[in-house]
């Protein structure tokens, strides 16, 4: 009798807890979403109701005249092609120059392989700084107002470059020295056996380098003069400083409301970019290639 | 014909030699290395060379390798200026806030993902805590205009329970608890993905056992989860104490950019250089403040991986 009391008694508790697991999460799910259709929806907001009512979860009157003058705004539309551009290219020639290298230095064939990888690791820890990497690329490579200035500097990454090492690592001998043993060269046995067998971790690196070409600023800032080539990303840094410094030094209303906020809110979802609607689907491709990364720290 | 042979022989040693090698021997896997050298030598230890400026009169005409060298006049400008303090403080405060509340943060959550049964529920919950990791600062900074400006979300949700607005853009004191919150906001479901991989590896007999012996799910948490995954834990606490020199300029550049309001608490480091940079830069001194940070961020790398090596062997990095 005692015993099956206690039971019931543990089995509520148990269920207790399991609902309240179940909220939280579900609960810090939702607001990560939260913002981003709170501000979706608001771009599709009338502007002067926005302004008079307030944001609401739905707005009460729709309209899609931010979205027009968006679509209709050349430096958006320029930036934008110039940041899926950069993006393209970049992330084609990063993803191959850190396979190749990550590639020579897997295994145990290489001699001096521990050198190397010293060189690359030794970048992780300790750089030249801001200034020396600016006067490197403005004044001995010349790069300034030069669109390679985006493409370039990125073009390979040592910590994609571990993590593809950790991952080629893991693929058989066997299969190496049997392409060698059929007469392939180093190229061949990279480009057409090592690399197709380890399309999950390509799609992951090339994925994180993909979101970091298209999420960059500073270069714009720093390399580039003439507003035409700025990115995406900087565009909007320039718009947030000016909304919210007006702001703050006294201007008139009038004056801090010139950008329409329904354009700002659309410009701010436009700006996401197409990768991140990619994202879903390629999620599982992503943890795994966090986990293979993680095994070796 | 002795000396003949002799020269063969010698022929024979030199070629036996460049067969043994391994540049040679190996030639086709080191050429594969060729790209990746060249972007590494100029991005990277070129700039490290370029680390001479802090000790130099800069001149932009003959740049870093022909400037007069002038001691440590550069750093004593910043060191006497006070600021150092300042953006010092931030970075490490910052940062010190950033590593403690993200990593509680995502454990928590990691804990509690991990003990869910649905798959599918686990699987959406999970797909949107990890979404704001892929969207940029600068969109979270643009997004926020729309949450904190004085006629924003965040300040009508105040009005409504009667509480007074606050003013986000001019008010530096708030913006330590705006970042933080942002940080757990964009990053907390993605680095608990870590976690909850560590306990997944946990062996699911040790669970059967302690349920067996009437141990409740929570009691399960704190006796076999968490000290399971303890060395997760430490490993990625002591990674990131390696980076606490680095100010995230990424982050606070595009919400405070030239706002001079707010950098009393916000600006760090980073922030402090790129500014410099950007307006009127004596080159000579940015690099010497870029010189100290690096410095200082080794020593913490250095001292993270001591610890890593103490408290978790198999943890250390090198």
């Amino acid at each position: 009798m005692e015993k099956t009391r206690n039971k019931i008694k543990t089995g509520k508790g148990e269920l207790a807890v399991k609902i309240v697991m179940y909220v939280i999460a579900g609960a810090f799910a939702i607001l990560c979403l939260y913002p981003f259709f709170q501000v979706l929806i608001s771009s599709f907001a009338d502007e002067v109701t926005l302004v008079r009512e307030g944001y609401k979860l739905i707005p009460s009157k729709f309209s899609l005249s931010a979205w027009r003058t968006l679509f209709a705004d050349q430096t958006i539309v320029r930036a934008y092609g110039l940041t899926i551009g950069t993006t393209v290219i970049g992330t084609a020639l990063c993803v191959l120059v850190t396979a190749m290298a990550a590639y020579a230095l897997s295994g145990k064939k290489l001699k001096y392989r521990n050198f190397f990888n010293f060189i690359y690791y030794l970048t992780m820890l300790f750089s030249g700084g801001l200034t020396a990497y600016y006067i490197v690329v403005s004044k001995y490579l010349n790069l300034s107002d030069n669109l390679l200035v985006y493409i370039l500097p990125f073009s390979f990454n040592v910590w994609n470059m571990f993590l593809l090492r950790n991952f080629f690592n893991d693929i058989p001998e066997e299969i190496i020295e049997s392409a060698v043993l059929e007469g392939a060269g180093e190229w061949c046995t990279a480009f057409r056996i090592v690399l197709p067998l380890s399309l999950p971790a390509l799609a992951t690196v090339s994925l994180f380098t993909a979101v970091s070409f298209w999420n960059e600023w500073m270069t714009s800032m720093l390399f580039i003069h003439d507003e035409k080539y700025y990115l995406l990303q900087y565009i909007i840094i320039e718009m947030v400083d000016s909304i919210s410094n007006k702001n703050v030094s006294g201007a008139p209303a009038g004056e801090s409301q010139q950008i329409a906020v329904t354009f700002q809110l659309a410009t701010a979802i436009a700006t996401i970019g197409p990768i991140v609607l990619l994202y879903p689907f390629l999620q599982k491709y992503f943890v795994a290639g966090l986990r293979v990364g993680g095994v070796k720290g | 014909m002795e000396d003949k042979n002799n020269a063969t022989g010698t022929r024979g040693v030199c070629v036996n030699r460049l067969k043994k090698n391994d540049f040679v021997k190996n030639a086709g896997r080191y050429s594969l290395l060729l790209p990746s050298l060249v972007f590494m030598i100029v991005f990277a230890y070129l700039p490290m060379f370029g680390i001479v400026m802090a000790f130099q009169d800069y001149d932009p005409i003959a740049g870093f390798f022909a400037s007069d060298f002038n001691g440590f006049a550069n750093f004593r400008f910043f060191f006497a200026s006070g600021e150092w303090m300042q953006v010092t403080l931030n970075t490490l405060y910052l940062n010190a806030l950033f590593i403690l509340t993200g990593m509680l943060m995502s454990v928590f959550l990691a804990v509690i993902m991990s003990e869910l049964q649905s798959k599918a529920f686990t699987r959406v919950s999970q797909t949107l805590m990890t979404l704001p990791n892929f969207v940029s600062w600068a969109t979270v900074a643009m997004f926020s205009v729309a949450f904190l400006k004085a006629d924003g979300i965040i300040n009508s949700a105040i009005k409504l329970v009667g509480g007074t607005p606050i003013d986000f853009y001019s008010n530096p004191d708030v913006w330590v608890e705006v970042f933080v919150i942002l940080r757990i906001w964009k990053s907390a479901g993605w680095n608990s993905i870590v976690y909850m991989a560590a306990i997944l590896g946990i062996d699911k007999s040790i669970y059967e056992a302690a349920t067996i012996d009437g141990a409740s799910r929570v009691r399960c948490i704190f006796s076999i989860t968490l000290p399971l995954i303890k060395n997760t834990v430490v490993l990625m606490t002591i990674m990131n104490i390696g980076s606490i020199f680095k100010g995230d300029f990424g982050m606070i550049y595009p919400f405070v950019g030239n706002n001079t309001e707010l950098l009393y608490t916000t600006d760090v480091i980073d922030t402090y250089v790129l500014r410099a940079l950007s307006t009127f830069p004596n080159y000579g001194e940015t690099a010497a403040v870029g010189l100290y940070q690096s410095v200082m961020g080794f020593v913490f790398v250095i001292v993270s991986n001591a610890l890593a090596k103490r408290y978790a062997p198999e943890s250390a990095v090198f």
